[in-house]
């Protein structure tokens, strides 16, 4: 299959002789899904750079004990800018800018069902994440504390009410959030509508390819959480302005109800970052596996199940406030449920593997990667929903290092996958085989030295988000193996934006269908005209490319 | 390049307006959930006066408009399809009016207790989740309202016709969501919170 690259210069590559004013026009006022997507994953990877460095800070100060580099309170800070950077401004742009991107392609239309909408909500989490940034600068405010807000990615409440965050850095945190929020909730209602009225002839439910599938059970629970963060958010900002009492416990307000809130979004919020995870993955493993997704409907079946559990498990991240026992037994075993439908994804890509032709290029190398990764964070969350053992490691970095799997080992190794695999279709070129080796070995091998030694930190009692340690407590290893990792991740992902340049000055042209895939996106050109198709398509089978390819054999004679 | 394509809208059971319009909905819904479930927590825990049954009295004269606009607001969008612009108008200016009526009463009811019982947000719980929780829902009231008037003055204006009618439909689904939120606001604050 690496034959099917191409070294002609497609025709959609070359118009690139509009002036520089122009074409920063052009993305400016872009309507365009497509640029819309590459202008969301983009800034995603802006903030990942940013949001990295403020990482590797924080392992700077951790990597020796009674370490002096940074004062607690900026390492407050750092933790908090970290957290809610890599959620709203990494996260969930990128995964709209994939969704963005590719539903269209994959559904056989020419755009997203509300194009204007659509602008709207990116310029709406741009700005929200500008002004998350501007803390640093502005957030003085009138009582000339703090900069960056310190109050943690979750803000409990009351703490980050007026009497105990002063200044104006945690309305920073509310406000950038909150108008993010916005952007976030008009994609999902974009990326829902789009997939239930805008399909081509013959696109039935049951042949949408798995990635549209999750996307759109993804839509739906942004539609159920993010609007009660922004509720949340609001109460907050009406107690710290108007002297509302929502969090307030000297009116007889309740210190842990923000905490309801905050997690009825927050579980149901991994779960969005976590799905298009699942998503990239169910694209890649077939194509580099040469079969066909195994499975497919307890795929989408299991991905509802996660999608509707998620709903009601979120107070399993406050065990440690003494439920009582009737809800700590109820969230306890709902949280295990989860691990039912996630267990069968899980098999279903692993039997996909099974007896296929594999082919181990980077978006595959990556994907095998999750595939093991995840099921450790699957087990530690597990062992994490047993309320009696949570009591022990709640807080501590086990917890860091079960969320850091999921989140790194699940999503930020599935979203390079994607990147390797889809960077082709975005501008008609490939990425560097050979640098996408290095990038992954350096990224796999960091990870697991940073990650996989804080379930021993935690296990031993380290608690998280402490700035400095004392030595005599047997930490001080793990933690130095910890922060080394961190070198090599971040080379990893330096090695990758290298090879983006790479792309760019040594161009190895794609051609339409470099992976031989199967999907509708491979069949228009790379970069795709701004109408995508020229005449829309008509499907008959869930491999619509493979049906073209094969006439004397096609799908639609098996489904 | 960049030109938003035109696409006319179909008029299929479930086109894009709809599914939207519906998905925004359903995003409000869980907006409003919140504040609903604060209310109800926080029913009877304030550490102060004044009480809800101290203050509060049921609001039939608001509640009568909002409920008669949604038929009204109905009215239009059918006299809107048989092209029958005139009727659309006049149901359209009964349907703004009875909005504002809403409207009016809640700001008579506010005032009433914030001049009469020195009831503010600050006051006690039961002041922050009423006005929070009311409040949003005028705010959305009032939002429904603008749109409304917009349609209206197209009306007027010869510049909405029976060709809008599913667009204008579209306007009366939001409308219609906010009347069912007061229903459930309604239940909340003055049935089962006094
Ligand atoms: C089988 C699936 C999973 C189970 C059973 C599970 C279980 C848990 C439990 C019980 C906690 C609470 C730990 C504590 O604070 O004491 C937790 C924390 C967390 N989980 Fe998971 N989890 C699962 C999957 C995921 C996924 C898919 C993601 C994200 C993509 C995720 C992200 C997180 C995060 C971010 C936290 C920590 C939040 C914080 O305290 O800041 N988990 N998980
Ligand atoms: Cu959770």
């Amino acid at each position: 299959m690496s034959a099917s690259t191409e070294t002609r210069v497609p025709e959609a590559a070359k118009r690139t002789t509009a002036g520089w004013s122009q074409s920063l026009h052009d993305w400016v006022t872009t309507v365009d899904h497509k640029r819309l997507g590459i202008l969301y994953i983009a800034a995603g990877f802006f903030f990942l750079v940013i949001g990295g460095v403020e990482a590797i800070l924080m392992r700077a100060q951790l990597a020796v004990p009674a370490n002096t580099l940074l004062e607690p309170q900026e390492f407050n800070r750092l933790f908090t800018m970290h957290g809610t950077t890599m959620v709203f401004l990494v996260g969930m742009p990128i995964i709209t800018g994939f969704g963005n991107y590719l539903i269209p392609l994959m559904i056989g239309a020419r755009d997203m069902a509300f194009p204007r909408l659509n602008a709207w909500g990116f310029w709406m989490f741009l700005l929200g994440g500008i002004v998350l940034y501007m803390s640093y600068f502005a957030s003085m405010g009138l009582y000339g504390a703090g900069t960056a807000p310190d109050v943690g990615w979750f803000a409990y409440a009351p703490l980050a009410g007026k009497a105990f965050s002063r200044g104006n850095a945690t309305d920073y945190w509310i406000l950038g959030i909150l108008i993010s929020g916005f952007g976030s909730v008009s994609g999902a209602i974009n990326m829902v509508t789009t997939t239930l009225t805008m399909r081509c002839p013959g696109m039935k439910m049951n042949r949408l390819p798995l990635f549209v599938w999750m996307m759109l059970v993804v839509s739906f629970l942004i539609l159920l959480a993010l609007p009660v963060l922004t509720g949340a958010q609001v109460m907050l900002l009406f107690d710290r302005f108007m002297g509302a009492h929502f969090f307030d416990t000297q009116a007889g307000g309740d210190a842990v109800l923000w905490q309801h809130f905050f997690w009825f979004f927050g579980h149901p919020e991994v779960y969005i970052l976590m799905i298009p995870g699942f998503a990239y993955a169910s694209e890649i493993i077939p194509v580099f596996s040469r079969k066909v997704i195994f499975g497919y409907s307890f795929m989408v079946a299991a991905t509802i199940a996660i999608g509707l559990v998620a709903v009601g498990v979120w107070a399993h991240h406050m065990f440690t406030v003494g439920l009582g026992k009737g809800l700590s037994v109820w969230f306890a075993v709902m949280t295990m449920i989860v691990g039912i439908p996630t267990g069968i994804k899980l098999f279903n890509w692993i039997a996909t593997l099974y007896g296929g032709k594999i082919l181990l290029r980077t978006p595959m190398l990556f994907c095998i990667g999750f595939i093991g990764q995840f099921l450790v964070a699957g087990l530690s969350g597990i062992l994490l929903s047993g309320a009696p053992l949570n009591w022990q490691l709640s807080d501590s970095y086990f917890v860091v290092a079960h969320f850091h799997y999921v989140l790194i080992g699940g999503l930020v190794f599935t979203i390079f996958g994607a990147c390797y695999y889809w960077f082709p279709k975005m501008t008609g070129r490939m990425l560097s085989e050979r640098l996408g080796r290095w990038h992954f070995w350096l990224f796999f091998v960091g990870f697991h030295l940073t990650f996989t030694t804080m379930h021993v930190q935690g296990v031993l009692g380290m608690p998280r988000r402490i700035y400095t340690y004392p030595a005599e407590r047997g930490w001080e290893v793990w933690n130095a193996i910890s922060s080394s990792g961190a070198i090599l991740q971040a080379l990893g992902v330096a090695v990758f934006l290298f090879a983006l340049v790479q792309a760019f000055r040594r161009p190895q042209w794609a051609g339409p269908d470099p992976w031989n895939a199967w999907t509708l996106e491979w069949s228009t050109s790379s970069p795709p005209p701004a109408y995508n198709f020229l005449t829309i398509p008509e499907v008959r089978s869930r491999r619509p490319l493979w049906d073209l390819k094969h006439p004397d054999d096609p799908d639609w004679e098996h489904e | 390049m960049t030109q938003p394509l035109a696409l006319p809208m179909e008029p299929a059971t479930w086109n894009r307006g709809r599914v939207g319009m519906a998905c925004l909905i359903f995003g409000e819904s869980t907006f409003f959930s919140v504040f609903v479930v604060a209310y109800l927590f926080y029913i009877g825990k304030s550490a102060s006066g004044p009480q809800p049954s101290d203050v509060l009295e049921f609001p039939v004269f608001a509640t009568v408009c909002l409920l008669s606009s949604s038929a009204t607001a109905g009215l239009a969008v059918k006299a809107l399809t048989q092209s029958n612009t005139v009727r659309a108008g006049l149901a359209l200016a009964l349907t703004v009016g009875l909005g504002a009526g809403f409207l009016g009463a809640t700001a008579n009811e506010w005032f009433g207790l914030i001049y009469g019982h020195g009831l503010t947000i600050g006051t006690n719980l039961f002041g922050t989740t009423f006005y929070s929780l009311v409040g949003f829902h005028a705010a959305h009231v009032g939002l429904g309202l603008l749109m409304l008037t917009l349609v209206l003055g197209g009306v007027l204006g010869g510049k909405v016709g029976a060709g809008d009618s599913e667009r204008v439909e579209m306007v009366t689904w939001y409308w219609h969501f906010v009347d069912a939120v007061w229903i459930v606001v309604l239940t909340t604050v003055y049935v089962v919170g006094v």
